[in-house]
C-alpha cells in the first residue's frame, strides 16, 4: 500500500494558473476525499495524480518515489472515471483484463484475477455480457473491478457516482466505504457533493480556486472550520451567518451587537478582536432554537417538511436570511413571527477576513 | 406506385435482355431467347470486365480506407495549421470526376509532361507511360485519389466521436499507440467503416467518367470495368439486346457483394 506526497504542486494552462501550490500528505490506507466546488481544481489535481495531467512544478511523490516523469500506466494507479469509460466492445472480463493483457500476464493468472475482483464485486453472474447490457450500478462496479484487478498502490476516483440516481447513490457510497475497508487500499476520492466527503472520507481536503482551504476528519471540519468558505461549504443545509459587532471583551466571554442591535453574549475568550471590529458570527441549523423567548426577532418565510425534521427559513430583524432546524412535529407557518435563540456553546466566530477566530 | 418506381427499369431491362435489338439492323427484330445471354458470356472481354471491377472495387476501398484511417489519425492530432490541412485533405472531393481523370491524365501521368515523369527523370529513371502500362493501376490511383477525402472524411469524425475518458482509461491501463489504436480506436471505427465500404461500393462500382476520359477501356479490355463494358455495348456495338444482359449482370455483381458486405458488417455492428 502507499502513501502519496504532493510538495508545492502546481499547473498551469497557458498563464492562468488552476493548481496554486498545494501541499498535502495522502496518508496509507485512508479514503482521502478531495472535496470543492466546480472549477475548484479538484479533478485537475487528481489528474496530476493519475498522470493524465502533467505536473507544472512542484513535486509529487507515491511512497516517496518522486513520479513526476513516470507515464500513468507505471505509477501503480488506477483511476474509476465518472462515465466509466467502459470499452464497449469488449464483455465485462475483457474489460476488467484488458490492463493485465497489455502487461503480458499469462491467460490463466488473468482469469483468477478477474474472478477475484469479480467475486468482491458480485459480478460473476455478468463477465459475459457487454457494457450495453447492464444497469448504471452494474457499469460501475465493472469499473471498479477494473481497478482492483490491477492491485494498484492507489486507487483514484473521479466523482463515479454522480451520474447514478439518488437511491442508488447511497448504496453505491456505502458498497465503496465497505470495499475500502475490505482492501485496505489507500484511496483518493473527488467529488462535488459534501455529503459524500463527510460520509465517506477519513480525511477530507477542501479545495477552493486551486488552494487548499482546510483538511481534516469529517468531524474536525464540521466543528471548526477554519474559514468562512469551509464553514459554508461543509453541512448541508449550510451554516447560518450573522454580521455583528464587538462590543465588550473579557477573561470569560465577549458580547457582540447584530446589525439591528440585538446583543449577543458568548463564552469564548477573543483576545485577538477589540472592541468596534467587524466579526461574522456562524451557527448551524441545528443549534438555533424556535419558539416565544429569544434574543433575535425573525418572519417565517417558508417551512419545509422532511418528515422526521423540518427546515424553517426564516428573514430576521437584522435583515440576514437563517435556516433553522426543528422537528418534523412542529407547527410553524409561514409569515408568522418567532423569536430564535441561539446555543452560544456552538457560536463559530469569524474576523474581518474570514479566518477563524478560535 | 413505388413498386413500379423501383421496379419497372428492371423489368424493360430483363424484356430487352430477352430481345433481339440491334440499332445498326433494325429490320432484325424478335424474340431471341437466351441468345443474348449465350452471346455475352461466350465474349472474352466479360470475364475480365467483371474482374476489372472487382479489382478495382477492391483495390480502392483497401487504399482509401487504411490510407484514410492514417490521415484521419494524423488530422486528429494537435498541430499548427491543422484546419486548413482538413479542407486541403478534403479538396479533391469537390472536382468532378471527368475534370479529376483529366486532370490525372494530363498532368500528373503524361508520359512527357506529366508531374511524375518529370519526378521519374529527376531522379534519373525512365518515364512510364502509365495508360499503356498499366492502365487499371492508373485508375485505381484516380478513383483512390477522389475517393480518399471522403474516407477521412467519415473515418475523422468517427475519432472525434470516440470518448476522451474512453482513451484514458486505455492510458492508464497501459495501452501505447499501437495498442491504443488496435484495441480502442479500430474497434470504434467499425461503424464508420462499414458505411463508408457500403457507399464507396455503390459508386465505384459504376466508375465510368475516369475511363473514358482516360483509356477508353484499353488497351483491348484491360482496362474496362461493367459499366464500361455495357457502354461499349451500346455506343459501339449498337446491341441493347446485349447491353441489357451486362446490365442485369451488373446487378447480380452488386447484389452478390452486398450481400456478402451486408452480412460480414451486421455481425461487426452487433458490438
Amino acid at each position: 500500500m502507499a502513501t502519496v506526497d504532493l510538495q508545492q504542486l502546481r499547473k498551469s494552462y497557458n498563464s492562468t494558473e488552476i493548481i496554486k501550490g498545494i501541499d498535502l500528505t495522502v496518508r496509507d490506507q485512508e479514503l482521502t476525499v478531495f472535496v470543492g466546488p466546480s472549477g475548484c481544481g479538484k479533478s485537475t489535481l487528481l489528474r496530476m495524480i493519475a498522470g493524465l495531467e502533467e505536473i507544472t512544478s512542484g513535486e509529487l511523490r507515491i511512497d516517496g518515489q518522486r513520479v513526476n516523469d513516470v507515464p500513468a500506466a507505471k505509477r501503480g494507479l488506477a483511476l474509476v472515471f465518472q462515465s466509466y469509460a467502459l470499452y464497449p466492445h469488449m464483455t465485462v472480463a475483457e474489460n476488467m483484463s484488458f490492463s493485465l493483457k497489455l502487461a503480458g500476464v499469462r491467460r490463466a493468472e488473468r482469469e483468477a484475477k478477474v474472478m477475484e475482483a469479480a467475486r468482491i464485486l458480485h459480478l460473476e453472474p455478468l463477465l459475459d455480457r457487454k457494457p450495453k447490457d447492464l444497469s448504471g450500478g452494474q457499469r460501475q462496479r465493472v469499473a471498479i473491478g477494473r481497478a482492483i484487478v490491477r492491485h494498484p498502490r492507489v486507487f483514484l476516483f473521479d466523482e463515479p457516482l454522480s451520474n447514478l440516481d439518488a437511491a442508488l447513490r447511497v448504496r453505491m457510497r456505502q458498497e465503496l466505504t465497505k470495499l475500502h475497508r475490505e482492501l485496505k487500499a489507500t484511496m483518493i476520492y473527488v467529488t462535488h457533493d459534501q455529503v459524500e466527503a463527510m460520509t465517506m472520507a477519513d480525511r477530507i481536503v477542501v479545495l477552493q480556486a486551486g488552494v487548499v482551504e482546510q483538511v481534516g476528519t469529517p468531524m474536525e471540519l464540521y466543528r471548526s472550520p477554519r474559514n468562512l468558505f469551509v464553514a459554508g461549504f461543509i453541512g448541508s443545509p449550510r451554516m447560518n451567518f450573522l454580521t455583528a459587532t464587538v462590543t465588550s471583551v473579557s477573561e470569560t466571554g465577549m458580547a457582540m451587537t447584530l446589525t439591528d442591535g440585538t446583543t449577543i453574549h458568548a463564552p469564548l475568550p477573543a483576545s485577538a478582536l477589540g472592541i468596534g471590529d467587524t466579526i461574522t458570527l456562524g451557527i448551524r441549523p441545528e443549534h438555533i432554537s424556535l419558539g416565544v423567548e429569544g434574543s433575535i426577532g425573525a418572519q417565517v418565510n417558508l417551512v419545509e417538511h422532511l418528515g422526521s425534521e423540518s427546515y424553517v427559513s426564516l428573514q430576521a430583524n437584522s435583515g440576514e436570511v437563517l435556516t433553522v432546524r426543528v422537528s418534523g412535529e412542529s407547527k410553524i407557518d409561514p409569515e408568522e413571527t418567532v423569536r430564535l435563540a441561539l446555543d452560544t456553546d456552538f457560536l463559530h466566530l469569524f474576523d474581518a477576513t474570514g479566518q477563524r477566530i478560535s | 406506385m413505388l413498386l413500379l418506381w423501383s421496379v419497372l427499369p428492371l423489368i424493360v431491362t430483363l424484356w430487352f435482355s430477352l430481345r433481339r435489338y440491334n440499332l445498326m439492323n433494325p429490320s432484325r427484330t424478335g424474340f431471341d431467347g437466351l441468345g443474348n445471354y449465350r452471346y455475352l458470356l461466350s465474349d472474352p472481354g466479360l470475364g475480365l470486365a467483371v474482374w476489372n471491377t472487382v479489382l478495382l472495387l477492391g483495390s480502392v476501398l483497401v487504399i482509401t480506407i487504411s490510407l484514410g484511417t492514417l490521415i484521419a489519425i494524423l488530422l486528429d492530432q494537435e498541430f499548427y495549421g491543422r484546419g486548413f490541412a482538413r479542407v486541403l485533405m478534403l479538396a479533391p472531393f469537390f472536382v468532378m470526376p471527368t475534370v479529376s481523370a483529366l486532370l490525372w491524365k494530363n498532368m500528373m501521368m503524361h508520359p512527357d509532361n506529366g508531374f511524375l515523369a518529370f519526378l521519374m527523370r529527376s531522379v534519373g529513371l525512365q518515364p512510364i507511360d502509365w495508360f499503356a502500362v498499366a492502365p487499371l493501376t492508373s485508375i485505381i490511383i484516380i478513383v483512390s485519389w477522389e475517393w480518399l477525402p471522403f474516407a477521412v472524411l467519415t473515418l475523422l469524425t468517427a475519432i472525434q466521436s470516440l470518448d476522451a475518458e474512453r482513451k484514458e482509461a486505455a492510458r492508464m491501463d497501459g495501452a501505447g499507440p499501437i495498442a491504443m489504436f488496435r484495441y480502442i480506436v479500430w474497434p470504434h471505427l467499425g461503424r464508420a467503416v462499414a458505411a463508408t465500404t457500403m457507399i464507396e461500393t455503390i459508386f465505384i462500382l459504376g466508375i465510368f467518367a475516369e475511363i473514358y476520359v482516360t483509356s477508353s477501356g484499353g488497351p483491348g479490355f484491360a482496362s474496362t470495368n461493367l459499366s464500361f463494358l455495357i457502354y461499349r455495348y451500346v455506343l459501339m456495338e449498337y446491341d441493347i439486346g446485349g447491353a441489357a444482359v451486362a446490365g442485369l449482370l451488373a446487378i447480380v455483381l452488386a447484389n452478390v457483394l452486398a450481400f456478402f458486405l451486408l452480412r460480414s458488417f451486421a455481425r461487426n455492428l452487433d458490438t
